[in-house]
C-alpha cells in the first residue's frame, strides 16, 4: 500500500509552496504590482514618521515669508498663503488622510462582514438585510456626510463616520456573494454531515475563506475614502482648520491658484499617489490571491 | 527524395522529435508519430502525461509561455511547428478540425446554434446567406440532430450535453478537414450518450476519409474506436501499437499497470472480484423504503419534477451497494435524502431502523456518527484553510471526542489506515494530489468510526491509476473495519470491480436491483443492457 503512494505523491506542490509564498511569488513577478507596494510602504512611513519628517509644526504661521517658491532654504516645497510650510502640512495631510481611511475601512469591514456573512448563510435574514441595504444605497454618501455633519458637527471622526457607513453596502454584498457561493461547496456540506453548527460553519469555514475578497475590497475602499476626506474638508465638512487635511489645502490654494500654483499641485499629487499605490497594489493583490488566476497560469 | 516523398504521400501528419518547453522546461520530450490519410489514431494517458500538449502544439495553440523548442510536425509536407500565426490560421479549421472537451463552455450562450455554425462556415470562405444557412443545416443533420431546420434557431442552453457536442461536431466539419482532432470528446457525458455520440463520429469521419485523432484516458475507449493507439507518460511515448497489441499484450511495464487499473477493459477478465454476495447480515444497516422527493422549478410556476420516485432497497452490513445510473437518475438525490441533506417527499431511509429526518437533534446527531459521506471533487470537500490534521479531527472536535492529545493520535492513526505518511498532517490540501486528498477525506470519514460510507462519485474525479489504488484501499477497509458501503456512480465498469450488489435507475425509479453477477450476467431490464453495452472496451475482455 505505501510503495503506491510514491506516485501519487510526485505532482503535488512542485510550483506552488505554501499559500503565503504562493502569494509573496505572484506579488514578485508582477512589477507594478511591486511598484506600487514600494509607494504604499512610503506613504505608510510618511503617514507614521509625520511628527519626525515635519520640520514645522503645520499650523504654524510665518507672515514674514508667504508665497514662498519651493526649494528655498528652509521650506522645502515652499509656503502658502499664510507663510506656513507646505512640506509639513503635505506630511501631516497624508497622516490625516491615512487616518480616515483607515477608520473607514475598520467600520465598514467590522458592520459590514457580519452583516453578510448572516444574509448569504440565513435565507430568512438575506430578505431583511439585503433590503436594508438597498435602501442605504439609495443615498448619495455625501448626503450621508452632510446629515452626520449637520448632527454633530464636523470632524475627522465623523468624516471616517459618513465614508465608512458609505462603504458598508458594499461589503454586505460582497460578503454575501461570497457566502452564498462557499456555502455551496462541498465541504461545507461535509461539516453539516459532520453535525456541525451554523455557527461553526460561518466562523470556521465560512469566514476565513472570505479573507482574500475582504483584503481587495479593503484595497478600494482606502483610496475612495482618501478622496472622500479631501472633498469633504474640500467643502468644510471634515477636518477643520487650522488641523492640515490634503483637502484643506486644496481648498486654501485655490484663491492663490496662479500665483502660488504649487501649493494646490502638492497635495493633488500627494492624493493621487496615495490612491495610486492602493490601487496599483490592490489589483496586484487581487490577482495574487485569486485561486482561479494561479490554476490558469498552471 | 522521390523515393522518400512517395513513401510518404500516404502520410497526412507527422510529428518528428517533437519537444515542447514551459519556460526553460520541457514537457514533451522528443515525441514523434505518423497518421496516415483515413487513418484513426489514439492518444493516452493520464492528466499530465502531455497529451493535450501534443494537441495544442499541433493547432499552435499553446498556452501562456509554452513554445515548441524542437522537432517537426508536418502536416501534408507542411511544417506547423515555425508557421506564423496568419499561416496557422488558414490551417485551423480548414485543414485539421477540433472537437472540443466540453460541451458545456465551448459554444457561445447568447448566440443562436445555427448562427454559429454558419460563422464556422463564413469564415471558411463560404459565402451566400442562403446557402450557408443551407449547408449549416445539412451538417447538423449529419451531426444527427434532428429537426435540424428548427433548431438552427435555438440556443446552447436549450440543447443536452450530447445535442451541444454534436453541435460542437458540425462546427469541427464545416472546414471539410483532412484532419480531425478529439479531445476528449465524451468525458463529459453519459455512457450510452457516449456511445451514440462516438458511433456518429465514426461513420462520419470514415464516409468522408477524414483522419482522426483521439485523445482520451480511457484505454478501453481508445481500444474500441481506433486503429492505433500511442500510450503517453510525462510528455513521452511510452508505446504504440494496434488496440489488440497494446490491451492484450503490452510490452512496458507501464501500459500493463494501465491496462490492469481499466476497469472497462478488465470487466469479466476477474469474475471473482465479488464473490461476497451471501455476505448477508439478517438485519440491513440501511433500509430505504418507498422514498420520493419531488422539486418545484424555479421560475417555472409550480412545475415539478419527480427526482426520486419509489425507491427501496436494503444495504446489508459490511457489503458494498453501487446505486448506478446518468446524471439526473437521481442518484445523488437519494445519497442527499440518506445524509439528512434533503427531506423527502415521501417514504423514509432507515439507518440502523432510524430516520435522519426526525426532528429529534440528539438522534440526528448519532445517526450522523454512523453514516458518513466521501464526496466526488477531491479538491472541493476539503476546506483550503484547513490544515490536514484540523480537517480530519473536525468531526472529533465537533463531537467532543477525547483531548487534544488523543485526537492527535487519533489523526496519525487515521492517516496510517489510508496509507498517507504522518507528516502530512501539518500539510494544506492544495499541497496534495486528487489521490492523496481523496485519502485525507476518507480518513476524515471514518473519524468517527462510522458504519457506513456514503460514496457519492468517490473515485470518478480520478486517474485511472489513482482510481484503483482508492478501490483498493476502499476494499480493505471494508475487510478490516467491517464497513458498509453505498457506492454512487455512473461508472459500471467500477461497480463490478468494488460492489456486491447493485441498484440501476433511471429517471428517478429503479429499474433493476439484485447482485452483481445477476445484473451484470443476466440483466433483465432493456435500459440496463443499454448500459452494460455502451461500456467502452467490452471486446478486450477476452
Amino acid at each position: 500500500m505505501a510503495v503506491t503512494d510514491i506516485r501519487t505523491a510526485a505532482p503535488s506542490s512542485a510550483g506552488l509552496g505554501s499559500g503565503r509564498g504562493r502569494i509573496w511569488k505572484s506579488l514578485r513577478r508582477n512589477p507594478l504590482g511591486m511598484a506600487g507596494g514600494i509607494l504604499l510602504a512610503l506613504v505608510v512611513l510618511v503617514a507614521l514618521l509625520a511628527p519626525l519628517l515635519a520640520p514645522y509644526d503645520p499650523a504654524q504661521v510665518h507672515f514674514a515669508t508667504p508665497f514662498q517658491k519651493p526649494g528655498t532654504v528652509g521650506f522645502l516645497l515652499g509656503t502658502d498663503d499664510l507663510g506656513r510650510d507646505i512640506f509639513s502640512r503635505l506630511v501631516f495631510g497624508i497622516r490625516s488622510s491615512f487616518e480616515v481611511g483607515v477608520l473607514a475601512v475598520l467600520l465598514s469591514v467590522i458592520i459590514g462582514t457580519p452583516l453578510g456573512l448572516l444574509a448569504g448563510y440565513w435565507k430568512w435574514l438575506d430578505a431583511i438585510i439585503s433590503r436594508l441595504n438597498d435602501v442605504t444605497l439609495a443615498f448619495p454618501f455625501l448626503i450621508i456626510a452632510v446629515g452626520l455633519v449637520a448632527i454633530t458637527g464636523p470632524s475627522l471622526g465623523n468624516a471616517a463616520l459618513a465614508i465608512g457607513i458609505a462603504h458598508i453596502p458594499a461589503m454586505i454584498r460582497i460578503i454575501r456573494g461570497e457566502t452564498l457561493r462557499i456555502k455551496e461547496s462541498d465541504f461545507v456540506v461535509g461539516a453539516k454531515t459532520m453535525d456541525a453548527s451554523g455557527g461553526r460553519i460561518i466562523f470556521q469555514h465560512i469566514l476565513p475563506n472570505t479573507a482574500s475578497s475582504l483584503i481587495v475590497q479593503a484595497t478600494v475602499i482606502m483610496p475612495a475614502a482618501v478622496i472622500g476626506e479631501a472633498v469633504l474638508s474640500f467643502l468644510g465638512l471634515g477636518i477643520q482648520p487650522p488641523a492640515p487635511s490634503l483637502g484643506i489645502m486644496l481648498s486654501d490654494a485655490q484663491q492663490y491658484l496662479f500665483r502660488s500654483p504649487t501649493a494646490a499641485i502638492v497635495p493633488g499629487l500627494g492624493i493621487a499617489a496615495i490612491c495610486l499605490a492602493f490601487n496599483l497594489f490592490g489589483d496586484a493583490l487581487r490577482d495574487a490571491l485569486d485561486p482561479a488566476a494561479t490554476s490558469r497560469k498552471k | 527524395m522521390q523515393q522518400d516523398a512517395r513513401q510518404h504521400e500516404n502520410t497526412l501528419l507527422s510529428v518528428r522529435d517533437l519537444e515542447v518547453s514551459y519556460g526553460g522546461n520541457p514537457v514533451l520530450h522528443k515525441v514523434s508519430f505518423d497518421l496516415k490519410k483515413g487513418e484513426r489514431v489514439a492518444i493516452v494517458g493520464q492528466s499530465g502525461s502531455g497529451k493535450s500538449t501534443v494537441v495544442a502544439a499541433i493547432l499552435g495553440l499553446l498556452s501562456g509561455a509554452g513554445r515548441i523548442s524542437g522537432g517537426s510536425i508536418l502536416l501534408n509536407g507542411e511544417d506547423l511547428a515555425d508557421a506564423s500565426e496568419k499561416d496557422l490560421r488558414g490551417i485551423r479549421g480548414k485543414k485539421i478540425g477540433l472537437v472540443p472537451q466540453d460541451p458545456m463552455s465551448n459554444l457561445n450562450p447568447s448566440m443562436k446554434v445555427g448562427a454559429q455554425i454558419a460563422d464556422a462556415l463564413a469564415s471558411n470562405g463560404m459565402r451566400g446567406r442562403e446557402a450557408i444557412k443551407q449547408r449549416a443545416v445539412e451538417l447538423m443533420t449529419e451531426a444527427g440532430i434532428r429537426d435540424a431546420e428548427r433548431r438552427y434557431d435555438q440556443y446552447p442552453h436549450e440543447f443536452s450535453g450530447g445535442m451541444r457536442q454534436r453541435v460542437l461536431i458540425a462546427i469541427s466539419l464545416a472546414g471539410e478537414p483532412d484532419l480531425l482532432i478529439a479531445d476528449e470528446p465524451t468525458s463529459a457525458l453519459d455512457v450510452t450518450v457516449q456511445r451514440q455520440i462516438l458511433n456518429h463520429l465514426q461513420t462520419l469521419v470514415d464516409a468522408r476519409g477524414t483522419s482522426l485523432l483521439f485523445v482520451t484516458h480511457d484505454l478501453g475507449l481508445a481500444g474500441d474506436r481506433t486503429d492505433r493507439i500511442i500510450v503517453m507518460a510525462e510528455g513521452r511515448i511510452v508505446e504504440t501499437g494496434t488496440p489488440w497489441e497494446v490491451l492484450l499484450n503490452p510490452q512496458e511495464d507501464y501500459t500493463r499497470r494501465l491496462v490492469a487499473a481499466a476497469p472497462s477493459a478488465s470487466l469479466a477478465a476477474d469474475p471473482t472480484s465479488a464473490p461476497m454476495a451471501e455476505r448477508q447480515g439478517p438485519e440491513p444497516v440501511l433500509s430505504v423504503r418507498n422514498l420520493a422527493k419531488e422539486f418545484k422549478l424555479r421560475g417555472q410556476r409550480g412545475r415539478r419534477i419527480q427526482a426520486v420516485d419509489n425507491v427501496s432497497f436494503d444495504v446489508q452490513r459490511g457489503t458494498t451497494t453501487a446505486i448506478v445510473g446518468e446524471s439526473g437518475s437521481g442518484k445523488s438525490t437519494v445519497a442527499r435524502i440518506i445524509l439528512g441533506l434533503e427531506t423527502p417527499t415521501a417514504g423514509v431511509a432507515l439507518i440502523k431502523g432510524e430516520s435522519i429526518a426526525t426532528s429529534d437533534p440528539r438522534t440526528r446527531s448519532a445517526l450522523r456518527r454512523i453514516a458518513q459521506p466521501v464526496f466526488q471533487d477531491p479538491y472541493g470537500s476539503l476546506d483550503p484553510t484547513f490544515s490536514i490534521e484540523r480537517l480530519i479531527d473536525e468531526p472529533l472536535r465537533i463531537f467532543k471526542v477525547g483531548t487534544r492529545e488523543s485526537r492527535r493520535e487519533r489523526v496519525a492513526e487515521l492517516l496510517d489506515q489510508v496509507a498517507l505518511p504522518r507528516t502530512v498532517a501539518q500539510r494544506r490540501p492544495h499541497e496534495l494530489s486528487g489521490g492523496q486528498r481523496q485519502r485525507v477525506a476518507i480518513a476524515r470519514a471514518l473519524a468517527l468510526e462510522p458504519e457506513l460510507l456514503i460514496l457519492d462519485e468517490a473515485v470518478s474525479a480520478l486517474d485511472v491509476l489513482v482510481q484503483e489504488q482508492i478501490l483498493d484501499l476502499l476494499g480493505d477497509l471494508q475487510d478490516r473495519l467491517g464497513l458498509t458501503y453505498l457506492f454512487i456512480t455512473h461508472d459500471l465498469a467500477v461497480v463490478r470491480q468494488i460492489a456486491h450488489n447493485v441498484v440501476v435507475m433511471k429517471t428517478g425509479k429503479v429499474v433493476e436491483a439484485g447482485s452483481v453477477d445477476q445484473v451484470f450476467l443476466a440483466p433483465s431490464a432493456d435500459y440496463t443492457r443499454e448500459l452494460l453495452g455502451a461500456i467502452p472496451g467490452a471486446a478486450f475482455a477476452s
